[in-house]
């Protein structure tokens, strides 16, 4: 096997790492606190909210915008570490 | 001036601006028709992406839906933002960097097969079509609820509207105007949402408003929760759908938008692999904006409209519900004579009914804020509604054009590809308008599940056809129609065959109908899988061409090749 193609393979790797942390988060933020650990969750509260029904109409959403910068954040270096990136 | 005047203006100057904009930007050739040439920054497509997404659903009913349901609307804010972690993380980068124009186009070439294309464009055109339908319709109720003009006139103004910088741009003409639209929607949106939030908790920002407390000290939710119970409803924070279901129906929101093939083709449009991750994150942010306040507007508008009317007299309601009464959004009926209100949960004695729409349209005037942002609120629902059915009908008359006549006839010139599209996208306006103006009883309906069957068929194809390099044609193929068939299925029998039994005890594990695309997602998997272990790998050529999109260098604009 070439150089290049373990290479690839190790930069694959590494994507996929990152791809399972961050969709790991994902789900538990939404389908976790949001939905299945609600009602233990709705005994907490954060200002005038429950914190199951905050993390299900609004922690959840914030939670994703900051997965994608992260994902971008951590794809862009890992493009520039395996020599892929495209500048 | 009056609500009527300050409508027209505002709603004539936008629309005065979405022209102008189509005419300076006018494509010339396929690649500016297709994917407005390739060339479009991260930031901009972020916004088109945010204004082609959310749709005049979610503008003008979402928050209501969420009033009533209370918990159980939070299916709908984290179905349709989740989708797009999805999308960054699995989709879009991959996509633009097989840098062609359509999904099916992906699917056509992945899977090495012309059939499995071709079941990959009537998943597209069925999909696109009863969203366009829905989203004409939406146009045509703005129009006759502000404007004061029939609906059918209002859908045919649309349609002239769309017709003129979705034909006459293609995607590089939508792209701009979908950047315009963006900003006039949420500036819509939000106006009138700050300034309820201010008056109800004396906080500016509705999403913190949603959580702080009213005059009293009371928290809102709180004091919402208590004045739902004693009225007979359920608690506004806590659910009434079984837990099963709503994590069915949040994943099927959530992997039906990542496969809507209007918004997949939005990441074709950037100059590089970065570009679309970043884009995708973007798109995020300013559709975040506005699905993290339509809660607050939701309990603002519930807390408000009970406030001002349960156990009041009829003669000295707010003068909103008599401009409401007029367009039967709002009803009264005095059943027991005793001259109040009832608001309750028994249908028998309850005497107030409020449409969903209310909670958005009505909210200026709620509010007591001045003529003009109910001008603006009906500009915002028209961008809304205006921005979706041209990405719609860009994806319709891509599919015809490209994924129907160039697969069959390979050999047009560029020039007459780009007629066809045209020509292609005229005929689907007008189709769409047709059903904006006749809609069949069940557009409503279908709409709603057109995203089980987004991700009952082209999710796991398009994954699979990434993150491996072993699933083969027959795999795809099988899955496909095993996932489309299924959900199908389910859904005709409850909504339309036995509507009758549409109830928790009769539905498979609790799953309704609007949740079931999430199994047939899984089936969808699992028939691809184990098919493609038993049929021949994938040739050589294709298992290249996986590993060469997964990584970024070398994307270059999308090109025709």
């Amino acid at each position: 096997m070439s150089n290049q193609s373990q290479k690839m393979k190790a930069y694959w790797k590494k994507n996929l790492q990152t791809l399972t942390v961050l969709l790991l988060i994902w789900f538990l933020v939404s389908f976790g606190f949001g939905v299945l650990l609600v009602e233990p969750l709705n005994s907490i509260y954060l200002g005038g909210y429950k914190l199951g029904f905050w993390f299900a109409q609004q922690g959840s959403i914030y939670v994703f915008v900051i997965l994608i910068f992260v994902y971008v954040w951590r794809m862009n270096k890992l493009d520039k570490e395996f020599d892929v990136n495209e500048d | 001036m009056d609500i009527l005047t300050w409508t027209y203006i505002l709603v004539g100057a936008t629309f005065a601006l979405y022209i102008g904009i189509a005419i300076w930007t006018r494509a010339g050739s396929t690649k500016e028709f297709y994917v407005a040439g390739g060339g479009v920054s991260p930031l901009a497509n972020g916004m088109a992406t945010a204004a082609d997404w959310m749709s005049a659903a979610s503008f003008i009913s979402m928050a209501g839906i969420i009033s009533f349901a209370g918990y159980d609307g939070s299916v709908y804010l984290m179905g349709w933002t989740g989708g797009y972690v999805l999308l960054a993380l699995l989709l879009a980068p991959y996509l633009r960097k097989f840098g062609k124009f359509t999904v099916p186009d992906f699917v056509g070439d992945r899977y090495y097969s012309k059939t499995a294309k071709i079941v990959a464009v009537i998943c597209a055109l069925f999909i696109s079509f009863t969203y366009v339908a829905g989203q004409m319709r939406g146009v045509g109720i703005v129009f006759s609820r502000y404007l004061e003009v029939p609906i059918e006139w209002g859908v045919v103004i649309g349609m002239c509207i769309v017709f003129f910088y979705a034909v006459l741009g293609g995607m590089k003409g939508i792209t701009y105007t979908q950047v315009a639209q963006y900003c006039v929607l949420i500036f819509a949106y939000m106006v009138p949402a700050i300034f309820i939030s201010m008056q109800l908790t004396g906080n500016p920002i509705p999403q913190l408003g949603l959580g702080g407390s009213l005059a009293d000290g009371t928290p809102l939710l709180e004091k919402l929760d208590g004045v739902l119970t004693e009225l007979g409803f359920a608690e506004y924070t806590s659910g009434r759908k079984g837990m099963t279901d709503i994590f069915m129906i949040t994943l099927a929101l959530m992997v039906g938008t990542a496969g809507l093939p209007h918004v997949i083709v939005r990441f074709f449009t950037v100059p590089k692999v970065k570009d679309a991750r970043l884009s995708a994150g973007y798109a995020l942010v300013f559709i975040a904006i506005l699905y993290t306040t339509a809660p607050a507007v939701a309990a603002f508008g519930i807390y408000n409209a009970i406030n001002s009317t349960s156990e009041k007299n009829i003669s000295e309601l707010p003068a909103w519900i008599s401009t409401w009464q007029k367009t039967d959004l709002i009803q009264v009926e005095d059943k027991n004579g005793d001259g109040k209100v009832q608001y309750v949960a028994d249908p028998s004695t309850n005497e107030l009914t409020i449409d969903r729409d209310i909670m958005v349209l009505a909210s200026p005037e709620i509010a007591q804020l001045p003529n003009w942002v109910v001008g603006l609120v009906a500009a915002g629902a028209m961008a809304a509604a205006l921005s979706t059915a041209a990405g719609l009908l860009l994806v319709i008359s891509t599919s015809v054009s490209r994924d129907l006549f160039k697969t069959f006839k390979p050999e047009i010139s560029e020039k007459k590809e780009l007629r066809i599209a045209r020509i292609a996208a005229a005929g689907a306006v007008i189709l769409a308008g047709y059903f904006g103006v006749n809609p069949p009883g069940f557009v409503a309906q279908v709409v709603a599940f057109a995203f089980g069957l987004a991700a009952a068929s082209f999710f796991p194809v398009i994954i699979m056809g990434i993150f491996s390099s072993r699933i083969n044609k027959e795999g795809a193929i099988s899955g496909m129609i095993v996932g489309l068939v299924f959900t199908l299925a389910y859904i005709i029998f409850f909504k339309f065959i036995s509507p009758e039994i549409n109830t928790a005890e009769h539905w498979w594990f609790g799953i309704s109908p609007e949740g079931i695309g999430s199994v047939g997602m899984i089936l969808n998997l699992l028939v691809c899988i184990v098919v493609s272990k038993f049929t021949p790998a994938p040739p050589q050529s294709v298992q290249d061409m996986v590993q060469e999109i997964r990584i970024p260098r070398g994307a270059g604009a999308a090109h025709d090749h």
